[in-house]
């Protein structure tokens, strides 16, 4: 790995999203508009049924749309042929893969600081524990969904295996996580699966942040960090720099 | 075009003379993809400082032995050698530039993004990337976006991309397909430019005319050498008046020794 080859990438990523506005319209105006929408469906509410949930829905939409965003973007790179140029360059298989963390951990920060802000601010969500920490674990979140999602991109072919995979590795993962039915409410072979599924912790950490005023959550972002090092680790072995 | 250029020379000597030697050297390379032998036993040798034509019907391993050499095929058998290192290897991904034959480029960047982020990547600098677009005629161009650009100008920012690194070898595919004859004429004179400060430029093509402007000349058809020649020894020995001629000679005569035009391998 080379600083300056990662860091060109990453720069490279981010001036195709300078580009493309719709999708950074996108990427900061859905996740306000959901949280609207949760808040509103829960407005007549007798119990504080957006307070319990909102923050936990704060650390899913980042995981799913850079899942989309990241797993799309490469399979772009290898359909487009312009990963097979890359790897007759010095570029390493690191400097790609943390290349699009870091570019997709900046637009995270951005869409969280928004997200976070529209819930907090705008939607009246009532969280305990201070509101940076609510940024950071939505932040863990997108890095977790940018990873996996690298990963994910190494078994699709075509772009519609690719979309595919979002139900596929996520909903388990979204049913599983506690925000349904609490985690230790659940059978307990799907509570132990949880206990290993990366979502789990997230939603663990939101809940935390949402009802402790002074919250522990460093435990989750230990396993949280894992994780990402993990899929980054795992997915820079499906790049090949030669091919049949 | 732009003539007025910062390139440094790679591997001239400095009394101007060419560099000797083979800069690609390919022996008993075999290569099978999916069920399909494409290319059996191939062995040839590309020497230093010339512009090397690699000629012959489409499907006849021309782009496989190209991604042989540029390391990004898996192969069966046998070895490539470049500039002394095996192909492929790390030393090499500075000094051997590739292009593909679909332009690889992102196409919602500007042409100048694409040359210069290939160039960050290539540890070039901001006067190569100036440069390389002025080579390939697209300074007024440099701002607009690929995917607005015409076919034949995605062609020419890919080769800018491959430019921009200076390297020694240059392993072009089919670079000028769907130009038009200015621009193949101003390409062909900068890839003589490029061999005349002592790089190495093998190009495919099968548009046979384009023989003429080449060094040497490859024939492959069906994964197999079928000539290695200059021009002129190629027209005397077929006693073809054209290059095309020659080679549909050539062709004609695989053909009927071979009829079934390419060799398949049982299922392993």
């Amino acid at each position: 790995m080379n600083p300056r080859i990662t860091l060109a990438t990453a720069g490279r990523i981010l001036s195709q999203l300078r580009h493309d506005h719709r999708t950074v319209g996108l990427l900061l105006v859905v996740p306000c508009v959901l949280i609207g929408l949760l808040a509103w469906i829960f407005a007549d509410s007798p119990t504080p049924v957006f307070d319990q949930i909102g923050a936990s829905l704060l650390g899913v939409f980042p995981f799913v749309i850079m899942f989309v965003v990241t797993s799309v973007s490469t399979l772009r790179e290898r359909t487009g042929g312009t990963l097979e140029r890359l790897m007759t360059t010095p570029l390493g298989k690191g400097d790609l893969m943390v290349g699009y963390a870091l570019a997709f951990g900046l637009v995270a920060i951005v869409q969280a600081i928004v997200a976070t802000s529209f819930a907090i601010w705008v939607c009246g969500l009532d969280i305990k524990g201070p509101a940076w920490m609510l940024m950071v674990i939505a932040l863990l979140d997108a890095l977790l969904g940018t990873a996996l999602g690298l990963l994910a991109s190494g078994f699709a072919r075509t772009e519609f295996q690719a979309v595919q995979f979002m139900p596929a590795f996520i909903l388990p993962q979204f049913l599983l996580c506690g925000l349904l039915v609490a985690r230790d409410q659940m059978p307990s072979i799907l509570s132990t699966i949880s206990d290993w599924l990366p979502l789990s912790y997230a939603v663990d950490a939101m809940k935390e942040v949402t009802a402790q005023a002074d919250p522990n959550v460093w435990k989750d972002f230990a396993i949280m960090g894992a994780w990402i090092v993990v899929a980054l680790v795992l997915g820079s072995l499906t790049l090949r720099r030669r091919t049949p | 075009m732009n003539k007025d250029h910062g390139r440094h020379a790679a591997g001239a000597t400095p009394d101007g003379a060419k560099p000797t030697g083979d800069a690609i050297v390919v022996d008993h390379l075999k290569v099978k993809r999916g069920t399909r032998l494409v290319l059996p036993d191939l062995s040839v040798r590309v020497p230093k400082g010339q512009v090397i034509g690699l000629l012959g019907p489409s499907g006849g391993g021309k782009s496989t032995l190209m991604r042989s050499i540029v390391g990004v095929q898996v192969v069966g058998g046998g070895t490539v050698t470049v500039l002394g290192e095996p192909a492929g290897s790390a030393g090499l991904r500075r000094r051997v530039g590739y292009l593909t034959q679909a332009p690889s480029l992102y196409s919602d960047l500007t042409v100048r993004e694409n040359v210069a982020y290939f160039a960050r990547v290539l540890g070039a600098s901001a006067a190569d990337v100036d440069r390389a677009i002025a080579d390939v005629d697209l300074t007024d161009h440099a701002d607009a976006l690929v995917v607005n650009l015409s076919g034949g100008q995605q062609t020419r920012a890919n080769l800018a991309c491959t430019l921009v690194g200076n390297p020694e070898v240059l392993v072009l595919d089919e670079p000028t397909v769907g130009l038009d004859p200015v621009l193949r004429r101003d390409l062909w004179a900068l890839f003589r430019r490029l061999s005349d400060e002592g790089r190495t430029v093998l190009v495919s093509s099968h548009v046979m005319d384009e023989a003429t402007r080449c060094d040497r000349l490859l024939l492959i058809r069906a994964g197999e050498i079928l000539s290695d020649s200059s021009l002129p020894e190629l027209l005397a020995s077929t006693g073809a008046e054209d290059a095309e001629g020659a080679f549909l000679a050539l062709i004609d005569a695989a053909n009927a020794a071979n009829p079934a035009g390419s060799r398949t391998e049982g299922v392993a």
